[in-house]
């Protein structure tokens, strides 16, 4: 079974990148905790992804204070929206790929 | 890659994106319970306006009489609170079984979205009362929340929308016929919460 890798988006090889951007597409913004909550996964993870899809202008970040707590809250860029659309593309070639 | 592998990468996808954006973690069993609450207010609401065994012909009071309207007013309070308390409380309880947290973007905005037709509706619905336009009360408040619902509905189950379509419509017919409001609140708040709670509880509850 061959297939094209090179359509991949590296930035979506690693599976929690992946779902932190499929939560971001579908929301307007999301803030860290309730990712956190929502993926099950540690602080220092979740913020080594942030960090990565940011350095790749996929999301964009805005720092707030919530009262004393600091609240972070993360959106898709339109970069981000488009390489997650093309990802999810690629994917489903493979799958008519392999139907044939 | 191997097709399980996209296949399972694909559902990761999707589930999150329904996760993040609907609350799952409602009761039906909420619902069956503010429908019976909302049966008996209306029962004490009828011996309360009504002649003894005169069905919805004679009644011993008009609603804007101060006898009867503080009595009734207190029992739709009741009821009120009463189905929110539940509500709140069977939802946490829900999410806990779900190891969810109740209190979340989506929640937040569920609320948001119920909170903005509902506080408008109850707001109007006292200037009715103050300027004593007693005979669109119930239809307002079907009205109102029939709204709410739809607005909500996009943050939670579908399921949702279309009971407030027919609390919307309900409210509409009430409009047309006052002075037969408690017919459409015992259809709209009571029978109509309970097939609403029943479906909700058997499709995802089991």
């Amino acid at each position: 079974m061959k297939v094209s890798l090179e359509q991949f988006d590296k930035a979506f090889e690693n599976r929690i990148r992946l779902q932190i951007m499929s939560v971001l597409v579908a929301n307007e913004s999301y803030d860290f905790n309730s990712l956190k909550e929502l993926l099950n996964v540690t602080d220092g993870n979740l913020a080594s992804h942030l960090k990565a899809l940011e350095k790749e202008e996929y999301i964009t970040v805005n720092k707030s204070f919530v009262g004393r707590k600091p609240n972070t809250q993360y959106a898709a860029s339109k970069n981000g929206r488009e390489a997650f659309k093309k990802h999810l593309e690629a994917l489903e070639n493979l799958i008519k790929q392999q139907k044939h | 890659m191997k097709e399980n592998d996209i296949y399972s990468e694909l559902s990761s996808i999707r589930n999150l994106m329904e996760r993040s954006t609907k609350f799952i973690s409602l009761s039906g069993l909420s619902g069956i319970l503010a429908g019976v609450y909302a049966l008996i207010g209306a029962y004490i609401g009828y011996k309360l306006v009504y002649t003894e065994n005169s069905g919805l012909l004679f009644r011993d009071f008009y609603v804007n009489d101060p006898m009867v309207w503080w009595p009734l007013f207190l029992v739709a309070a009741v009821v009120l609170v009463l189905s929110v308390a539940t509500g709140i409380w069977l939802t946490i309880r829900q999410a806990q079984k779900k190891g969810e947290n109740f209190w979340n973007p989506v929640s937040r905005r569920l609320l948001a979205s119920l909170a903005i037709p509902l506080v408008t509706g109850g707001l109007f619905i006292l200037i009715l009362i103050i300027r004593g336009h007693y005979g669109i009360i119930a239809s307002s408040c079907l009205v109102f929340y029939g709204l709410a619902l739809v607005a909500a509905s996009q943050f939670t189950f579908s399921d949702v929308k279309w009971l407030g379509f027919c609390e919307i419509l309900l409210g509409l017919l009430a409009a047309l016929l006052p002075g037969y409001g408690i017919v459409f609140w015992v259809i709209g708040f009571g029978v109509l919460h309970i097939v609403y709670g029943s479906v909700m509880h058997f499709k995802y509850n089991q």
